[in-house]
């Protein structure tokens, strides 16, 4: 008799179900049931968002290299784990050679990003000389707790290139994982759980994106959500943003992957000190 | 006056950032001083000089004509004021003094092994007491800057106590020698001490060394010197000396005492520029004001 | 001869009235829109007048735009990009803004008197300050016109098409070179509002700009009120919008182009933190308090508007700041010795006004400098408020104008959470002597700038813009050419 799964959500580091104890069921193409998956409620996006703020200071106080290491920590777990998500994505409806593809992407998609961690500040930040005497220097700091709208027609690949680069760059997430694709995003939950990605820093909820988006663009604690063209819902969530002019970042492609996918969740930030100078020419009469 | 071993803790120890003072003095360099306020304050700034010849080459004659052109800045024009005092060495205080005998013209020694300071406590007090027992009103006398950047705070606090013991009446102006402190929290402590040990002035510069008073190193000193007034309510003196040869720097400094220090301090007998050739860019410039036409250097005279 | 005897009282010396000239400035009685490099009467016949606030006399009339003739200014845009100036060259275009940058040079003093009569800004600031930086503005982006790829390698930088941008009236010819410039070095083509109240340097600005021969519709400057800018806002044929304001504002029209296809930035309030340590450089802090909350009568955005002293040193900051206060002169704008000059508008006096009576409601000890202030005209004597905390009014909410509340505080970390304890993020003052509490600092706090030991410094190199509720996106340097950009 073969164990059946229970797909559970993941709040800051432990795996709850949902507390409103509702649930949906998960058909395959044939009709039957895979999985009951919980249909996350309004209370679990603010518990997530929570987490999610809560475990901010943390993770956006590693050191890049240390965040770098544990992106590419993900990529082993995931890499041992391959075979859970070549499954789950067959049982969700395409192909053997579709799903190896899928999953060998979303593993080199982490390494891409792994290998970002401690560069992508040197290379969008800049000295500036001012006009006086002044060191002046830009750099980027992530903005925070991120809300993240996983692609709905790619289970895996999808949400992988969404919330990697925002974890790359220092910031929080609350996942809302693709309503019918949801297994591996679940599963790639527990990856994480098992790769030294600290509590909190990744909350996944699965259930109805009509009904927990609008809940997370309208929290005044997010700092920004991210999305694919998701039409007139995403119209709406932009307007909800507006109220702490969250930053909303909607991709016509659900999955890029690049430097830009890092900067588009960081604040650009700019230091002034003055320069003592000595002797040298300054002004006087 | 006991010191304790940590001279320090006397001190406020107050940082100083530079490009912070050279943006407040550039403020201080907008305000545009116009018509009856130059005109006044161009006067007060006459009446404010230090008169100065400070030269090996130094003779009575020359001592003697300097004086007269103290009291005499320009007879063809009424309502000219003196000079505040000539600055000599102590050797030509006599000189100095007898030229100025029956005017309101004070007569100032420099001492203490002027510019260098380099020698004894005892050189050093002799030199003084020349200058005192010759009639000199007031000493300006100089730190020892080698023992001051060597952290020897107590020894240059000792110094200028000593000497403003032997000035008995004369009043003491201590010259910091700002342009070898080389920066701004030094010139902050050095006016300090000087201010602590007894100065009644404190002076920012010999005229032989550069920079000398920059307007940012007055703007240091006056701070020191407000500061030390809102604690002790005790007025000391400054005078800025070397470089300041025209009137519109002459007139900023007077724009930074008066919105630092205030109208008390507006009056020679608690600020004074040292300048040789400040006079006559002085004159210059009033007559253009009253005249409307500009000056010539040929109808100012050279002393 | 009489001798002047000495005066151990000291000596009374006011400083004589110093007004700067005004012979040589050229204004109009009445200006229409400026659409393709034509001055064209409004279709909706409407004028308005623009007074100077340090007077209430009106200086001149100024047109009011309405939806067809912002139609009108955006058709001209979409044509002078589709036919002319998406196709110049980077370095042609580069060209034309160095080529405004030298002009508006030679005509710096004409637009710093201008500025200072209808904005009421001190002719100081407008002359030292403003203009210069307008200037520079333009020069600094000429440059990057030709270089586009530099800024973003392998991103393949192309224009938006048409920015339509709406401008403040706190610095207005500033932030209209803060707009323009950017907006065409990165090759796209503008339709701008400038503020009701401060429409006259823009229309001097339009006047140069007809004079470089830069090609007609490039850059639109339609006058108006509120209901202009809603126009800009809502045309469909408008691919960015760059406002700056007011949060509120800034919100309206974030609301209005939610599902459209354009991009935004937003340069909005503040309420920043200026924060001073007992290890500070105490006289150079008093000073850069003054620059943060008196530099423009306290009307900037990123003004250091919530000042926290370290319990230890707050008694001798307050003294020496309530010292340094006496000596700022509030009056003529005009007068070179202005330190601070008119408010904008009697709107805005009215506000500032209703927030000191909250101050002083809420139980706050307030402090005013003794000066005199002119009998006629917008005037607001500079202002502290003693002892107030978070929970405070006038520390929460953005006051535009010169009124400082001060609160103390004890550690390091306390005074880090109260100043990101606010909705904004635009601007931060740290003050201390030790390098390493300033990078925890200037780390920690959530702004988009921090000065560290100094404030209110602004560059054309250096980006400018806030976290949170202060706004979206960069203004200035090379971070500010993406907000004008499409990137592949």
């Amino acid at each position: 008799m073969e164990i059946l799964k229970t797909y559970k959500i993941y709040i800051g580091g432990s795996f709850p179900r949902t507390e409103s104890g509702r649930y949906y069921p998960l058909k395959s193409s044939r009709g039957e049931t895979i999985a009951n998956l919980c249909l996350s409620s309004r209370k679990d996006v603010r518990n997530a968002v929570v987490a999610a703020r809560k475990a901010f200071g943390t993770w956006s106080e590693k050191t890049a290299f240390n965040r770098g290491q544990i992106l590419y920590r993900i990529a082993e777990i995931l890499e041992g784990r391959k075979g859970q998500f070549f499954e789950e994505l067959i049982k969700q409806g395409i192909g053997r050679k579709a799903a190896e593809k899928e999953v060998q992407a979303s593993i080199d998609c982490l390494v891409y990003y792994a290998g970002w961690a401690d560069k992508y500040v040197a290379v969008a930040s800049s000295v500036n000389p001012v006009s006086s005497n002044h060191f002046n220097f830009s750099t980027l700091e992530p903005m925070g707790v991120v809300g993240i709208i996983a692609p709905q027609e790619s289970s895996l690949l999808g949400l992988v290139s969404m919330l990697i680069p925002a974890l790359c760059g220092g910031n929080t997430a609350i996942v809302l994982a693709s309503e019918n694709l949801p297994l591996c995003a679940v599963t790639f939950a527990e990856v994480l759980h098992a790769s030294d990605v600290p509590g909190g820093v990744v909350n996944l909820l699965t259930g109805s994106i009509h009904e927990t988006a609008p809940v997370l663009a309208a929290h005044m604690d997010v700092n920004a959500l991210v999305s694919e063209d998701i039409g007139e819902l995403g119209k709406s969530l932009s307007i909800a943003c507006v109220d702490n002019l969250k930053r909303y970042i909607q991709y016509s492609s659900g999955i890029t992957q690049g430097l830009q996918e890092i900067i588009e969740l960081q604040e650009v930030k700019t230091t002034w000190h003055p320069i003592e100078k000595i002797g040298g020419a300054t002004s006087t009469y | 006056m006991s010191i304790p071993r940590d001279f320090n803790l006397l001190l406020s120890n107050l940082s100083i950032d530079k490009v912070g003072v050279e943006e407040r003095v550039a403020r201080f360099q907008t305000r545009s001083i116009k018509n009856e306020a130059k005109h006044q304050g161009l006067k007060m700034v006459l009446n404010m000089i230090d008169l100065t010849t400070l030269e090996g080459k130094d003779t009575p004659g020359k001592v003697r004509q300097m004086c007269y052109k103290a009291h005499h800045l320009h007879d063809t024009h009424s309502g000219i004021p003196s000079v505040a005092a000539v600055c000599v060495y102590p050797t030509m205080v006599g000189i100095a003094k007898e030229a100025l005998k029956n005017t309101s013209v004070k007569v100032a020694s420099v001492s203490t092994a002027f510019p260098a300071g380099q020698s004894s406590m005892e050189v050093k007090l002799t030199d003084t007491r020349l200058a005192v027992d010759r009639g000199a009103d007031e000493i300006d006398m100089v730190i020892s800057r080698g023992k001051f950047l060597a952290g020897e705070y107590a020894f240059v606090f000792d110094e200028i106590a000593a000497i403003k013991e032997a000035c008995g009446p004369a009043r003491l102006k201590v010259i910091l020698e700002t342009g070898e402190l080389s920066t701004l929290d030094n010139v902050r402590k050095a006016s300090e001490i000087a201010i602590l040990a007894g100065a009644d002035f404190i002076k920012t510069s010999t005229g032989k060394i550069q920079p000398a008073a920059t307007m940012q190193v007055t703007y240091t000193m006056l701070m020191a010197i407000k500061d030390h007034y809102d604690k002790t309510g005790l007025m000391v003196g400054m005078k800025p000396a070397g470089g300041i040869s025209t009137s519109k720097l002459a007139l900023h400094n007077l724009v930074m005492v008066k919105e630092i220090l205030g109208s008390a301090w507006l009056s020679n007998e608690w600020f004074r520029f040292g300048a040789s050739s400040l006079a006559n860019d002085v004159l210059m410039q009033l007559l253009k004001l009253e005249s409307g036409r500009y000056q010539s250097s040929d109808y100012f005279t050279i002393d | 001869m009489a001798k002047k005897k000495e005066s151990p009282q000291g000596t009374e010396w006011n400083y004589s009235p110093s007004p700067e000239s005004t012979t040589h400035v050229k204004l109009e009685k009445r200006y229409a829109l400026f659409i393709n490099n034509e001055w064209v009467a409004p279709s909706s016949k409407a004028y308005f007048p623009t007074l100077n606030p340090a007077n209430e006399t009106v200086i001149s009339e100024i047109a009011w735009a309405n939806d067809k003739d912002v139609d009108k200014a955006v058709r001209a845009a979409r044509k002078a990009y589709q036919e002319v100036w998406s196709k110049l060259s980077g370095a042609e275009r580069g060209k034309y803004l160095f080529r405004i940058a030298r002009m508006m040079q030679e005509k710096s003093r004409e637009l710093a008197v201008i500025e200072s009569m209808d904005c009421g800004k001190p002719i100081r600031e407008s002359r030292d300050i403003d203009i210069p930086l307008a200037c520079n503005h333009f020069f600094y982006y000429a440059g990057w016109a030709d270089k586009l790829e530099y800024a973003f390698p392998t991103k393949n930088p192309k224009p938006l098409g048409v920015a339509g941008q709406i401008i403040p009236w706190n610095f207005p010819l500033l932030m209209a070179a803060w707009k323009i410039a950017p907006a065409l070095a990165a090759g796209n083509t503008v339709v701008l509002k400038p503020a009701e109240t401060t429409s006259l340097t823009a229309l001097k600005l339009a006047e140069i700009i007809k004079e470089s021969g830069l090609p007609p519709g490039v850059v639109n400057i339609v006058t108006g009120h509120g209901d202009t800018g809603a126009a800009i806002v809502n045309h469909p044929d408008i691919d960015k919008i760059a406002f700056t304001g007011s949060t509120n504002v800034g919100k309206i029209i974030q609301r209005s182009v939610a599902g459209t296809h354009k991009k935004t930035t937003l340069e909005l309030g503040g309420k920043s933190a200026n924060i001073i340590f007992d290890d500070a450089p105490i006289d150079q802090a008093v000073e850069g308090i003054v620059n943060g909350i008196f530099f423009n009568q306290g009307h900037v955005c990123c003004a250091g508007s919530r000042l926290f002293v370290q319990e230890n040193v707050a008694e001798e900051v307050i003294r020496k700041l309530k010292h340094r206060m006496e000596s700022l002169y509030v009056g003529d704008p005009l007068d070179k010795n202005t330190d601070i000059g008119a408010i904008n508008s009697k709107e805005q006096l009215d506000t500032i006004n209703r927030y000191i009576k909250i101050g002083i409601e809420e139980g706050a000890e307030i402090h005013q400098s003794q000066c005199a202030i002119p009998s006629q005209g917008f005037f607001c004597r500079p202002t502290l408020f003693i002892g107030v905390s978070q929970s405070h009014t006038i520390a929460q909410e953005e006051i535009f104008g010169p009124v400082l509340s001060i609160q103390t505080f004890r550690t390091v970390d306390e005074v880090i959470q109260k100043a990101n304890n606010t909705p904004y993020g635009l601007a931060a003052g740290v003050w201390t002597d030790k390098g390493s509490r300033i990078f925890n600092l200037t780390t920690q706090l959530k702004a988009g700038v921090v000065w560290a030991n100094t404030y209110n410094k602004f560059d054309p190199v250096s980006p400018f813009g806030g976290y949170k509720e202060s706004g979206f996106g960069r203004e200035g340097g090379l971070h500010g050419l993406g907000a004008y950009l499409k990137l592949s």
